[in-house]
């Protein structure tokens, strides 16, 4: 299997996202420059998180316009996966791959730290062995991670099953305080309608081993990988 | 040609940097302030062109990168 880190300037996620999936792989993933008008023979795209291009403008807008996306958009469309963390998040939102935005978070403040996310999707087919209902523990750290969309796009969202994650407690219920930014019906993440563009505000990639203090991030990566090879 | 495009959010959208300048407006005794929403503004210098070719490339500009139509209106003012 092969896979593709995209690789943008100022983003500070790259190598953690090619680490986690390196080891999750038999293979080291492609990292392919922001400016690259093509993308190498590839069955995973993977948008890493951390303030490209420096947050101008908005978070992800002037990504989501960089040559390499109008391939990611082009592949994505024709089935190809993608997974899109934290800022990778915004510019999926961006390029249209997903609905919403990611607004500031509701009390202004910087998040860093780990969450507890209910598993909400039973058709998850990047989390395969996630169950519906189970919860997991992943770090989050965002300025913008404040999941915003009309009310036509959350019914549709929930009503089709695109919402993969949920901030929760750790008991799965979805309380207000275990929100950490204001994002609408707790959401942290969401599948496209074709099921095969995941965006997560969550780092999955900073928890993947003990060492780091958890490894729920490796059991995503393994169970992403598991579903494409 | 110079024209400036405003942007702000939605009306319903949460607006914090709003709020928190309109906290700090009350904090220094401004009581008449009701609701504070914070945008931004874009200046652009561009070619002489017509001011109807002008809306029209603008209008595309915000649409393409400087606004997100989703959470954000825009208005383009043209100056001379």
């Amino acid at each position: 299997m092969k896979a593709s880190v995209i690789v943008f300037p100022g983003s500070n996620c790259d190598r953690d996202l090619k680490v986690a999936l390196a080891a999750s792989m038999d293979a080291e993933p492609d990292m392919v420059w922001h400016g690259d008008s093509e993308l190498p023979e590839t069955d995973l795209i993977a948008i890493p998180g951390g303030f490209s291009y420096g947050d101008y403008l908005r978070c992800g807008a002037m990504a989501a316009n960089s040559p390499v996306m109008r391939e990611v958009v082009k592949k994505a469309q024709n089935g190809t996966p993608v997974v899109a963390i934290c800022n990778g998040f915004q510019i999926a939102t961006e390029t249209g791959m997903l609905p919403g935005a990611l607004l500031r978070n509701a009390d202004q403040s910087f998040v860093c730290k780990d969450v507890d996310l209910l598993v909400t999707s039973e058709n998850n087919r990047f989390v395969g062995s996630f169950k519906q209902g189970q919860v997991v523990r992943f770090p989050i750290a965002h300025h913008d991670g404040n999941y915003f969309a009309d009310q036509e796009t959350l019914d549709e969202l929930e009503g089709e099953g695109q919402i993969a994650f949920k901030y929760a407690t750790q008991s799965g219920e979805l309380t207000e305080d275990a929100n950490p930014n204001g994002s609408l019906g707790n959401i942290a993440g969401i599948y496209n309608k074709a099921g095969n563009v995941l965006g997560l505000m969550p780092h999955p990639e900073r928890l993947i081993s003990d060492a780091l203090g958890g490894t729920d991030g490796k059991s995503f990566f393994d169970n992403l990988v598991n579903s494409i090879a | 040609m110079k024209a400036r495009v405003h942007i702000s959010l939605k009306n319903g959208v949460l607006d914090p940097q709003g709020k928190a300048i309109s906290n700090s407006l009350h904090g220094l005794g401004f009581e008449s302030v009701l609701d504070v929403r914070q945008g931004k503004t874009i200046e652009l210098d561009l070619t002489d062109m017509s001011k109807e070719t002008a809306e029209t490339e603008i209008d595309k500009m915000c649409q393409q990168l400087l606004a997100n139509t989703v959470i954000e209106n825009y208005s383009i003012e043209l100056i001379d």
